[in-house]
């Protein structure tokens, strides 16, 4: 075996491929990246997988528990849960991907600027990603939506400006290091242009840390839809989501405990999954830091 | 070590005003008549009148922005319209009590996470280690209101040992801490992991230096190198990142504090929210952020008095 620190990446597309093997090989990754996988067919194919419609009303069948019927149950109005559920996956994957994509694609514009601009703006840009993260990301969203009014559209907002910093650190960081990679100075040398160095040859470095970023905040906005649904701020009934069933079911938690417990699950199984995938992400991309938080 | 203070301080300073301006921004740069819109539909035209003039909103922006930050800067955060209270005194009343509850929650969670972390760090690559490891990665991203919400089912409402509303009697401080048991549990349940982890890889570099070997080769017992030399070391991320973390603590107070009905931060900006009560939400993000910056001042203190070598690089 070549030793680690003589020999330098020899083929980049064997490399790709390395690192889903990687992803794969490891059983915890794997598992993770499965139940994702499934997490995603059910948010696609919501409609045929659902035994139910999610809206229909049957009083006859209120609250009631687990059954052959209803494996999870039904609500206080006889709606299905597991129906709900699923439909509601395709609010919680929709929320968290324009969320985490609005956020990396403001955190990415900053951080490249901030890496390839003068210092002047690197430091504004710096501040100002502090002050955002200084912001009390649940009161702030509620102080947004009394204003804004309670939308998707104000939720995702919020979620996208709370959580660019993370990708502005991770983006100007890589790209300050970059700055001084001997394979940029040459492109530099060559006459490359600031635009073609930030998309041919510095965007391809950021993907790995940036999708490990990605998986990480996924959980956390899951979260966060779901704390600020469960208030009754974000995604607005009758559309179904998790967080609205987590407040119908705490509205009947002494009735029909069965409510509030079906409707956390999926909260509970599909950020533990984004958390573990990312964990296996980031060992795969980069094998060397083990189980660096 | 000063200089680094002050330019923390002023740095401190610097991200509080900035994101005051972001906050004002975002509330006046709203399409229509702000009164209307903070206030809601349903709000008279005298209480407009009085959030107008109160907030400034008949003067030029940039005068508007200056006025807002010179209020807050004494503390001036508006009156509160249902009450006509100032909102400074509301929102100072129910701070301690959300305080309370996030700092009981992140104790009890680094008095298991600590423990937690050096035992696996001593193990590593073993059982015990990877059983921690599942666990803690487990619980890491569970949010606490779903946490709080699964114990008051099963611990309040199911056996009935814990209450499930309330912050208890006042002056009855047996019964507040019957109360405080399930809210500062939740709180903490995320924390044990991260906190952790945090610790095993602050450890594991720490004990693979050679300081570690050098004590290990005069006698030093394993319990001992790790207590006595390592620890001190490896919770220098724990106490950065509690300072970062402080404002994802006060956001899942807010939440359990919801689910649990205690009086607090979190209670009273979600009735602002229902009754409209504007003003109350802005100081309770106002002071919230002011926490945020403050714990991350006394955060950079600690660890530049725990690791002067990060004090000198800046």
């Amino acid at each position: 075996m070549a030793d680690s620190t003589v020999s330098p990446p020899v083929a980049v597309r064997a490399e790709r491929f390395g690192v889903l093997r990687r992803l794969f090989g490891a059983p915890l990754g794997a598992i993770a990246a499965i139940v994702v996988m499934a997490f995603a067919l059910a948010a696609i194919a919501a409609p045929w997988l659902a035994p139910y419609d999610p809206n229909a009303i049957a009083p006859v069948n209120r609250m009631q528990g687990p059954s052959g019927a209803h494996w999870l149950g039904t609500d206080q109005l006889g709606r299905d849960l597991l129906s709900r559920i699923i439909h509601g996956t395709r609010t919680a994957l929709y929320v968290a991907f324009a969320g985490t994509g609005g956020a990396l694609a403001v955190g990415m514009a900053m951080g490249m600027a901030a890496g390839l601009g003068g210092k002047v703006l690197d430091s504004v840009l710096v501040l100002f990603n502090d002050s955002i993260k200084a912001l009390p990301l649940v009161l702030f969203a509620l102080a947004l939506v009394t204003i804004y009014g309670a939308s998707m559209v104000t939720l995702i907002s919020v979620i996208a400006v709370s959580m660019a910093p993370g990708y502005f650190r991770v983006v100007r960081n890589q790209v300050m290091v970059l700055n001084n990679a001997d394979f940029i100075v040459a492109a530099q040398s060559m006459g490359a242009s600031r635009l073609r160095l930030a998309v041919t040859h510095m965007l391809p470095n950021l993907i790995g840390p940036i999708l490990v970023l990605i998986a990480m905040d996924i959980p956390a906005v899951i979260g966060i839809e779901s704390g600020l649904s469960f208030l009754g701020q974000g995604i607005q009934p009758p559309q179904s989501s998790w967080g609205n069933m987590l407040a119908e079911g705490y509205t009947y938690v002494r009735q029909a405990p069965h409510i509030a417990v079906a409707a956390g699950l999926p909260i509970v199984v599909s950020t533990i999954a984004f958390t573990f995938l990312g964990e296996a992400l980031r060992d795969a991309l980069d094998p060397r830091s083990g189980g660096r938080s | 070590m000063a200089n680094y203070l002050l330019r923390r301080v002023i740095l401190g300073l610097a991200v509080l005003v900035v994101a005051m301006l972001l906050l004002f921004l975002l509330i006046y740069a709203v399409p229509g008549d702000p009164a209307t819109i903070a206030l809601g539909p349903r709000a008279s035209e005298a209480q407009k009148a009085f959030f107008r003039e109160q907030m400034g909103l008949d003067d030029p922006l940039p005068v508007q922005a200056l006025t807002f930050l010179w209020n807050l800067m004494h503390g001036d955060f508006g009156t509160d319209i249902l009450s006509q209270r100032p909102v400074a005194d509301l929102v100072f009343a129910a701070l301690p009590k959300t305080i309370l509850l996030a700092v009981v929650g992140v104790l009890w969670a680094a008095v298991i996470g600590v423990p937690l972390g050096i035992w696996a760090a001593m193990r590593p690559n073993t059982w015990t280690d990877w059983v921690i490891g599942i666990i803690s990665t487990s619980v890491v991203a569970l949010p606490a209101f779903l946490t709080a919400i699964y114990a008051l089912i099963l611990f309040a409402v199911q056996l009935s040992w814990f209450p499930a509303i309330g912050a208890g009697e006042p002056g009855n401080y047996g019964d507040q801490a019957h109360h405080l048991v399930l809210p500062a549990f939740a709180i903490g349940v995320a924390w044990v992991g991260y906190i952790a982890r945090l610790v095993r890889v602050a450890m594991l570099e720490t004990l693979a230096q050679p300081h570690v070997r050098t004590y290990r080769s005069f006698g030093v017992s394993d319990l001992r190198i790790a207590l006595r030399f390592v620890l001190p070391i490896a919770v220098v991320p724990v106490i950065s990142v509690l300072g970062v973390g402080m404002g994802n603590l006060l956001s899942g107070a807010v939440l359990v504090e919801v689910v649990f009905s205690r009086p607090g931060l979190g209670s009273m900006a979600y009735d602002a929210v229902i009754s409209r009560n504007f003003p109350v939400l802005l100081g309770s993000v106002v002071v919230t952020t002011a926490l945020y910056v403050v714990a991350n001042f006394i955060a950079d203190a600690a660890i530049a008095y725990l690791d002067p070598r990060l004090a000198e690089k800046g």
